[in-house]
């Protein structure tokens, strides 16, 4: 195999891999070493991973719950109103992509295409009905298409941009309807909600929710009023100084004491809030960060033109703040998405807490592996392809205007 | 008109009236908000019969704990408990802060190995721990990792010899006893005495252009001096298994504080690669031009020029990193390892006293990470002056 | 000392322009927060129409000076009044006096995140209240005048340092000042973009606009003052015409910055 391989291509192609070979791993004999240990480890490590993988694994602990990981116990018969949702959130956030992406010469570069396809292929191997495969693939093709559209129209239509956050607003309130139901749809309660669906759904609330709470604390920490910034800083520093575990437990348990007798908000509404209050702190620090890297001739220039302090604030401060701290809030988002599995220890059924259960499950006790590495690989997948996009973010945000 | 007397400004018009108004108003606005919740509490409180106190304290907190580091019974008070968990919390992060800061600085400066496997792995290891959940992270550790360790009676052995099994790991070490501090001193200082030695043969290197020769004769002697201390003066207790199924001698660790520590230090470790890989890259290229056109070699550079200066970088957002490991450190509630936070859920579960578990619960963490703030700041002040 | 110099201010602001005092400084002391005592007892008037350029070493409080009359600094004793309005800690009085008063400064400080259009409509919106239709025309007549209508659609930071300081100035024009402060305006420029700006600021002179102008610009000094002022530690050390004040200055300190500069 080897030899024939070999005679039959040329005699460079051959050197350069053995050069490639020489300079990257056994340029000294203590790389040398190394490359041999690691390449020994990580040989082992592979071979015992695949055959437990093949062999042992029973992986039939995942298409039989497939539903209970995506949407917990959400009622079948109403999963047609999910689809509707990614529909919207797909077109939308194709649209999105096509309107930023206006001046970029080729909107699907090969990277892009490759993503896509192996989405799609993806999307085609999840053991569920044919019919929810096509869904899939519709759904992706869809966003790709509005991109496509939202390309040519940002090119029209140039005020095409600044409709697009009342658009996400609308979306969000759509969205949260079609989960919740009322006004005509049947009612799902929230302690149906479960699996990715409220991972997501509870991550992006609290970020959203988090922000006037985040940016008026992170106003408030630079003001020069020393109530006012003692009381931001107490606040800020308190929470960043506790767990996050013990501000979910207490949002379960205080809550409810904090309150009115009779009032009492449903578990998920607690766990948001909870969620909301501790991202604030983080999210003031963020945005703490962009309001100290607006030069103070900004606030003079404004002042100098005649506006007071909240004009200031609200046209010229914030908006260059924000913009700068978007990587961080990212990040920040990234965390918030991987804190919520902390729920579970609070009892709710997200994504983490819904494998718990299941593994409760008398027929699928001791499947840890299998369940864990493939919501392991869910979460991975989201976080990662957010801290790329915030990368690429980054970059851009760096080389466009200075 | 510029010469007519100011009437007095009318108050509603004065930028200072205003500001004295609204910190009042805010002020205001926060007291009567935590009022009513106040009230609020203290009407759900006498509801069900429970006064604001933490007399309960003294009381028998009749549950057992796992891990003891002091003697401890369920007929011990609340307080005792609650004194259990502060030490085993302070158990994991004091080794965590040092397993992570190792694992760390290693990761980080793979990364820029010219090793091909041992860059990829670095940056491997560095996506895929801080892409997924930490508490997914210990849960993995300890129910598909730990758990499935075999029974005692064939337990993994590792050389040294360390016993792995369901009842925990068993590790070689040495004996406590005064002889031991004693010893122990004498590494401490020999180490110092070595960094001073190894600093006095740079300078010499680099100012007087010696060979350094007779210093690191010393530094060979010093070490031989410490490996004896370690291998002969600690008097190593090595864990046996003289039955199947018993083990006697060494350290044993639990298999929660172990997968907690592990998952701890992996998960931490991949974040301060990062800071270390960002600091080293913040030292501009330029340095390392300049440096190594002075004739110093790469790894002189690495260590006199780039990592004094990179440290400087890493080590303020080390210290927010140390804040997360010992926060994140109650996740052991998840694995079923007694910390701070694990034994005050539980006695709130028993008491029903939220509020008072609260604040003992937010001083305590308070303190911890107010404390290792003062320790890194000082920290900071030492490597920053040095550089001035 | 103080009393002299403002009769002889005054007596310079007589010839020949309409005497009405548009800024008057009597005694401005400032410290700063440190105990600096950073003017330490100015006094100047300025007169419609006139264009008054501030000289001094650095340091000297110049800057410090004229950013006390739109109150971007506070000052402790001494009484400003502009365009007969008092400065003081009434908002009232503050909000009318920055209406009335543009300002220029020496990094320019446009704002990054909006176009340049948007960067002269902005206040006229927001703070006079017009129409957006009336002051996107009143932004565009401006920025004709400045020479830049072309790049109304860029962003500042697509603009070199001459535009985006000619944006700066069309900026603060669109509020219809009575009075324009300049900051060092072309400190921060290269040489070769300092002419363009100069030229913006000549012609504004010329159609008859209240000026106070920080600047180390000699040619425009002789060209455009009306007086021209120095400053140094904290004090108003003389006040002439320019012709006198360059060939003839009466004070030590004068002739020694002037050796200094010339």
């Amino acid at each position: 195999m080897t030899s024939s391989l070999s005679t039959a291509s040329p005699p460079e192609v051959r050197r350069r891999p053995r050069r490639w070979l020489q300079k990257n791993l056994f340029n000294s004999w203590l790389n040398g070493l190394i490359t041999i240990a690691l390449g020994g480890v990580l040989l082992w490590a592979g071979v015992e991973f695949l055959t437990w993988a093949i062999v042992e694994a029973d992986w039939r602990v995942i298409p039989a719950n497939l539903p209970l990981y995506f949407v917990g116990r959400y009622p079948a018969d109403q999963y047609w109103r999910l689809w509707l949702m990614l529909a919207i959130i797909g077109a939308l956030s194709g649209l999105t992509w096509g309107v930023l992406a206006q001046r970029v010469v080729r909107l699907f570069t090969v990277p892009v295409l490759v993503g896509l396809s192996l989405g799609g292929l993806g999307m085609m191997l999840i053991p569920t009905p044919p019919i929810y495969r096509l869904f899939g693939l519709g759904i992706t093709l869809v966003s790709v298409f509005s991109a496509w559209g939202g390309r040519q129209l940002a090119r029209q239509f140039s005020q095409l941009g600044q409709w697009l956050s009342l658009l996400w607003a609308v979306t969000f309130l759509v969205a949260f309807w079609l989960i919740r139901g009322g006004l005509g749809l049947k009612v799902v309660s929230s302690n149906d909600w479960g699996g990715l669906l409220l991972t997501v759904l509870m991550s992006v609330a609290s970020i959203l929710l988090c922000f006037p709470l985040g940016v008026l604390l992170a106003l408030g920490r630079q003001s020069s009023l020393p109530v006012v910034r003692g009381l931001s800083m107490a606040y800020i520093e308190l929470v960043r100084g506790v767990p996050l575990i013990s501000i979910l437990f207490m949002g379960q348990v205080m809550i409810p004491l904090f309150l009115p007798e009779g009032v009492r908000p449903d578990r998920v509404a607690r766990a948001i809030l909870g969620l909301t209050l501790f991202s604030a702190a983080y999210l003031a620090e963020n945005v703490r960060g962009g309001l100290q890297a607006i030069p103070r001739g900004q606030w003079e220039a404004a002042n100098a033109l005649g506006f007071n302090a909240p004009l200031t604030v609200g046209l010229i401060v914030l908006p260059q703040a924000i913009k700068i701290s978007i990587p961080a809030i990212v990040g920040q988002f990234i965390g918030l998405f991987q804190d919520t599995t902390l729920l579970s220890i609070v009892g709710l059924l997200e994504l983490l807490g819904i494998s718990r259960a299941i593994l409760a499950n008398p027929e699928f006790l001791g499947k840890y592996g299998e369940t864990y590495l493939f919501i392991g690989v869910i979460y991975w997948g989201f976080c990662y392809a957010m801290s790329i996009g915030s990368r690429r973010l980054e970059q851009q945000l760096n080389t466009g205007q200075r | 008109m510029s010469s007519s007397p100011d009437a007095p400004i009318p108050i509603w018009r004065d930028d200072r009236f205003w500001k004295a108004v609204f910190q009042i108003a805010i002020l205001a606005g926060v007291i009567g908000l935590l009022s009513v919740f106040f009230s609020n509490l203290n009407d759900n409180l006498n509801r069900t019969g429970l006064q604001f106190s933490f007399d309960f304290l003294e009381k028998s907190a009749s549950f057992s704990i796992g891990e003891t580091p002091i003697p401890y019974s369920p007929s011990d008070s609340y307080l005792r408990a609650i004194a259990v968990g502060v030490l085993n919390t302070l158990r994991v992060v004091l080794v965590g802060f040092v397993l992570t800061t190792l694992l760390g600085i290693l990761a980080g400066v793979a990364s820029f190995s010219d090793n091909w496997l041992l860059r990829k792995l670095s940056l491997l290891y560095v996506e895929v721990v801080r892409n997924t959940p930490l508490l997914l992270q210990l849960i993995f550790w300890y129910f598909p990792v730990f758990l499935s360790l075999p029974p005692p009676q064939t337990p993994v052995q590792l050389p040294g010899p360390i016993f792995m099994s369901k009842t925990g790991i068993y590790l070689p070490w040495p004996t406590i006893a005064p002889a031991f501090w004693l010893w122990l001193v004498a590494l401490i200082g020999g180490a110092i005495a070595a960094i001073a030695l190894w600093q006095w043969r740079v300078k010499r290197q680099v100012e007087r252009a010696e060979s350094g020769l007779p210093q690191l004769v010393g530094l060979i002697l010093l070490g031989i001096i410490g490996l004896g201390i370690v291998t002969i003066g600690f008097n190593w207790q090595v864990p046996q298994s003289p039955t199947p199924g018993r083990f006697t001698g060494g350290l044993r660790l639990s298999l929660e504080y172990t997968a907690l520590l592990v998952g701890l230090v992996v998960y931490t470790g991949a974040f301060i690669a990062e800071i270390v890989r960002a600091g080293i890259q913040a030292v501009s290229r330029g340095q390392w031009e300049a440096a190594r056109s002075l004739g110093l070699s790469s790894g002189q550079v690495m260590q006199l020029v780039v990592f004094p200066q990179a440290l400087r970088v890493i080590i303020p957002p080390l210290n927010s990193q140390y804040m997360n490991l010992a926060k994140n450190s109650s996740l052991a509630l998840a694995i079923g390892y007694p910390d701070l936070f694990s034994v005050a859920s539980t006695s709130l579960n028993q008491t029903g006293r939220p509020l008072e578990m609260f604040i003992i619960l937010m001083s305590l963490y308070l303190t911890l990470n107010l404390m290792i703030s003062l320790v890194m700041n000082q920290l900071n002040r030492m490597v920053q002056v040095k550089e001035r | 000392m103080t009393q002299s110099q403002t009769e002889m201010i005054q007596d310079a602001g007589d010839a020949g322009i309409e005497t009405r005092p548009m800024i008057v400084a009597q005694d401005v002391q400032k410290w700063y927060d440190n105990h600096f005592h950073a003017l330490r007892g100015v006094s100047l008037t300025v007169n419609k129409g006139e264009v008054v350029v501030i000289m001094g070493p650095s340091g000297s409080g110049k800057s410090t000076f004229i950013r006390t009359f739109n109150a971007l600094e506070s000052y402790q004793k001494g009484r400003i009044e502009v365009d007969g309005i008092h400065l003081c800690h009434d908002l009232k009085n503050i909000a009318e006096i920055r209406r009335e008063v543009g300002m220029v400064f020496q990094q320019f400080n446009l704002f990054p995140h909006l176009t340049v259009l948007k960067n002269v409509t902005l206040a006229p919106i927001w703070v006079r209240r017009w129409p957006k239709a009336k002051a996107e025309e009143v932004a565009m007549r401006l920025l004709e005048r400045v020479g830049i209508l072309e790049q109304a659609h860029k962003y500042p930071g697509q603009l070199s340092g001459g535009q985006q300081q000619r944006v700066a100035i069309a900026r603060a024009l669109a509020m219809q000042p009575k009075i324009m402060l300049f900051d060092e305006p072309t400190s921060a420029l290269d040489p070769e973009m300092v002419r363009e700006v100069l030229d913006v600021m000549l012609s504004l002179a010329r159609s008859g606009m209240t000026m106070v102008v920080v600047t180390h610009e000699v040619g425009f000094a002789r060209e455009v003052a009306d007086r021209v002022v120095l400053m140094a530690d904290g004090l108003l050390v003389e006040a002439a015409t320019p012709e006198d004040f360059f060939n003839r200055p009466q004070e030590d300190r004068t002739k020694k910055f002037l050796s200094q500069i010339l």
